[in-house]
């Protein structure tokens, strides 16, 4: 093993040293340290943060993989609407690949290299470890992003977001804002017209608008809040053959990734249910108000409203934020019981600003930023419960 | 009376190497020590100096802040060497031990028509008060203060610790002088939990108040005892004292001697032989250590389980409260993508890549590799599976570690030790050191209110 020793005597001769962090990061990734217990516990579990953040990029790459051939097959499409006819067909080609490989790929590099350096360049002044945070939010990036987004813009929004979202909190474990979210965010708010409207979904349909043969590349959220008729089904939705952001089409590989998450116990049960239930339940209230007659057809709102309520959870990006952010559990409710709370209102706010803000009609973003904003509120009042307990026992020994 | 306690919440490590249930006696330590930092923010006054000679039973040093707690020898020798540490803390009292014991006679006490105060005396001046420990703040207890309760807890979940149905055995006699004792210098009622299953030397003894206490770890857990019992409020003090210790508590009263005998647990993966041994407080673990023989040479000797106790060398003593001695490996090795494989011969509680979750009933040699590196805490909602007390484990970590008073009050701190957040400790994927911040956390609370 010259190898390991090799990389040993490495580590020594820089230990204490400015770049340490950098070395001990990609030292880290090939060897588990040599590190022992001194105090307390003297066996630990072999569950540890680059584990658990492998965890869920395994679970983010059938979204990543299918993202890839459905950037391409979008292309085409929209280009050729004959392949609509039979997708499973023209979906998994090479020429979907390739093209989606090109598109893809950059955003992901981009990503992981904007934000892994900015995290050795804070590691460093920072002097502590390279922290694993950014694995996940750097695997989440490229797939909740338009995919023609350029790449400088891409790069803005990194370095926004992992040094305001992240860094100044000081670091993984400290921030209040979702980083993935949090750049997704600066790009909307800053770029409004490359984040949003028909033109940005599908790769090429910016630049042949108004030409001939100018493709639409209308989400069904779109299409749904100018009251139009969506062209995709609700099973081309379930499996994910229609434009959106890179990775969070497909309904379908996002459940899986749900399964993964939680069978491995990594990602929240208690979040993901409750959002849900949240999701439905607002549905449920809108189709209330529809089939009550207080809207009409023609109305702004009706075309969101009447959509039957379980539909919201497989249209739009709902379901891959309820998934993979809004379990983040440095930025979500902490307590099981908070959970509850915290996972019902991103599902509740995501379908209510949904169809009241047709400017932007996903709605998944801004709810899991307010509600991260509300955990630690949710969190203290749940703790308080338990304090109260306590009190009251007091009360009754002095009484 | 008798009550049934179940927990669910927790988790039972089964190790390698549990101690086989035979006692042999180990041979006669040469030296003997007596680590003042065993007695956690006790300052020592020295009584003694170095080559002075003793009984088993006299005073060495008492306590700098309360002059009435004494401790005392364990065996009778000279005091061969104090070491000193920084700022010249004592660190350790080495003593050369004669070949035969001579004790100082305190005098037969009958618990049964003695007064509390003539008891409380008699524990003081022998020494056998340290061997109890209070809550708030898991120190000695406060001689000033009457407890509410008294707490014991007989049953055995930790990992490879000394099973005490075994090891106390046969002290009966013992162990009835000691409860009815203390017993009298509470108000309240004595506690014990015993496990379900066998035959607890308890079972018999009056004077106390039986618990059956069954579940997964930490059910064995004096601390478990308490919050299920009755958790202690802001203002109360309760008492806690180790089974082993109350048979050398009630053969002093019994005999007017200070045995410092224990029956120890020498268990771990790396002892050839794992078994009980008798020996006495503060022995060389390698009288006995080398009896057993010991499967390598890079070990991990810890006096105590594998979740609380404190690392020393394999020349080093037992220490003064433990009557478990462990010998795990070393885990000071790299492992080639250790991080991201799957893992079969380890224990985990998620399922990412790890498969303990599929053998439940399988017996695991861990090391003390920390399996990661150390990080911010991250991940929520694992603590609160192994931790059967009512309050919010990461909350109160994190209050310790901001030093929030009134926060940690308001949680529960009084109600805690550092050894309750042992099992949060050996889950966390952050590597953070739980026991260490309960106890600074603890420590804090202690110079601003206490």
């Amino acid at each position: 093993m010259g190898l390991k020793q090799n990389l040993h005597k490495l580590k020594e001769k820089y230990r204490g040293t400015k770049m340490a962090p950098a070395f001990n990061a990609l030292h880290t990734f090939l060897y588990m340290p040599n590190e022992t217990t001194h105090s307390g516990s003297h066996v630990r579990v072999v569950d540890d943060l680059k584990r658990t953040m492998n965890t869920v990029i395994m679970a983010l790459v059938p979204c990543l993989i299918f993202g890839i051939f459905n950037a391409g097959y979008q292309h085409y499409a929209a280009i050729d609407g004959t392949l609509r006819l039979d997708p499973l067909a023209n979906f998994f080609t090479w020429d979907n690949f390739a093209l989606g490989a090109l598109k893809v790929l950059p955003l992901v590099i981009i990503s992981y290299g904007v934000g892994l350096l900015i995290e050795f360049i804070f590691a460093i002044i920072n002097k502590h470890e390279v922290e694993e945070g950014y694995l996940v939010t750097g695997m989440l990036v490229p797939l909740i992003v338009p995919i023609d987004i350029p790449l400088w813009m891409l790069t803005v929004a990194v370095i926004f977001g992992v040094v305001i979202g992240k860094e100044v909190f000081g670091g993984t474990g400290m921030n209040i804002l979702n980083p993935a979210l949090t750049i997704r965010a600066f790009l909307f708010f800053a770029y409004p017209t490359w984040m949003s409207g028909d033109k940005v979904w599908v790769h090429g349909a910016k630049e042949m608008t108004g030409q001939p043969d100018a493709i639409s590349g209308e989400t069904i959220l779109g299409s749904l809040a100018q009251n139009q008729e969506p062209i995709y089904s609700i099973w081309d939705s379930f499996w994910g053959f229609i434009p959106g952001s890179v990775g969070e089409t497909s309904t379908f590989l996002i459940l899986l990734g749900a399964a993964f998450l939680i069978y491995t116990k990594i990602g929240s049960w208690r979040i993901m249910l409750s959002a849900v239930i949240g999701a439905l339940a607002m549905g449920l209230i809108f189709n209330g108000v529809v089939n009550a007659g207080w809207i009409q057809e023609g109305n702004t709102f009706y075309g969101l409203m009447s959509e039957t309520f379980w539909h919201h959870l497989v249209i739009g990006g709902l379901a891959f934020g309820i998934v993979y952010m809004a379990t983040d559990p440095v930025t979500g409710s902490q307590t099981n019981m908070g959970k509850w709370y915290y996972g019902f209102f991103i599902g509740f706010i995501s379908v209510l600003i949904r169809v009241f803000n047709p400017a932007y009609p996903e709605g998944v973003m801004l709810a899991i930023l307010l509600m991260n904003v509300f955990a630690p509120t949710i969190d203290h009042y749940v703790v308080q419960g338990n304090i109260k307990k306590r009190m009251k026992r007091l009360k009754a020994k002095t009484a | 009376m008798s009550k049934d306690i179940k927990i669910k919440k927790g988790l039972t490590i089964k190790l390698k190497g549990e101690a086989e249930k035979t006692i042999s006696s180990a041979p006669r330590s040469r030296t003997f020590s007596i680590k003042p930092s065993d007695f956690h923010l006790i300052i020592p006054k020295m009584v003694l100096r170095e080559g002075d000679k003793f009984q088993a039973g006299d005073t060495i040093f008492y306590s700098k802040s309360d002059e009435s707690i004494k401790f005392v020898s364990p065996v009778s020798g000279t005091l061969a060497k104090i070491e000193r540490g920084a700022k010249r803390v004592i660190t350790n009292l080495l003593i050369e031990a004669d070949t035969q014991d001579t004790y100082k006679d305190f005098g037969v006490l009958n618990p049964e028509s003695s007064s509390a105060d003539a008891i409380k005396a008699r524990l003081l001046e022998s020494g056998c008060w340290p061997f109890i420990m209070q809550r708030p703040y898991a120190v000695i207890a406060n001689t000033e203060q009457e407890p509410k309760a008294i707490y014991v807890s007989a049953n055995t979940t930790a990992p490879l610790a000394n099973d005490v149905d075994f090891s106390l055995n046969g002290k009966e006699k013992e162990l009835q002088a000691a409860v009815t004792a203390l017993s009298k210098l509470t108000k309240g009622q004595l506690h014990v939990g015993i496990g379900k299953s066998g035959s607890s030397p308890f079972k018999g003894l009056k004077d106390i108040t039986l618990h059956t206490v069954s579940g997964p770890h930490p059910a064995g857990n004096v601390g478990t005892l308490i919050n299920k019992v009755q958790p202690v409020n802001k203002g109360e003090v309760v008492w806690t004292v180790a089974p082993q210790d109350l048979v050398i508590i009630g053969e002093l009263l019994l005999t007017g001697k200070f045995n410092a005998e224990r029956t120890v647990a020498l268990s771990g993966s790396e002892v050839k032989a794992p078994k009980y041994y008798k020996t006495k407080i503060g022995s060389e673990v390698s009288t006995f250590l080398y009896d057993s023989g010991l499967n390598s040479e890079n070990v991990r000797v810890i006096s105590g389980d594998v979740l609380t106790g404190a690392k020393i060398s394999p020349k080093g003593h037992l220490g003064y409260y433990s009557n478990t001695v462990t010998v795990i490996p070393e885990g000071d090795d790299y492992e080639l993508f250790g991080w991201n494989k799957p893992v079969f011969d380890k224990i985990s509680t998620s399922r990412a890549l790890t498969f303990s979750w599929l053998m439940p009933s399988k017996v695991y040699d861990l090391d003390t590799n920390t399996n990661g590196e150390h990080r911010a805490f991250v991940m929520t909602g694992i603590y609160e599976e192994v931790f059967p007390l009512d309050m919010y484990p990461l909350q109160m970590l994190k209050a310790c570690m901001v030093k929030d008073l009134d926060q940690m009050e308001a949680m529960g701190m009084y109600e805690v030790a550092p050894e309750d957040f042992a099992l949060t400790e050996f889950v966390c994927v952050s590597k953070q050191p739980h026991q260490q911040i309960i106890r600074n956390g603890l420590d804090i609370m202690y110079k601003e209110i206490g």
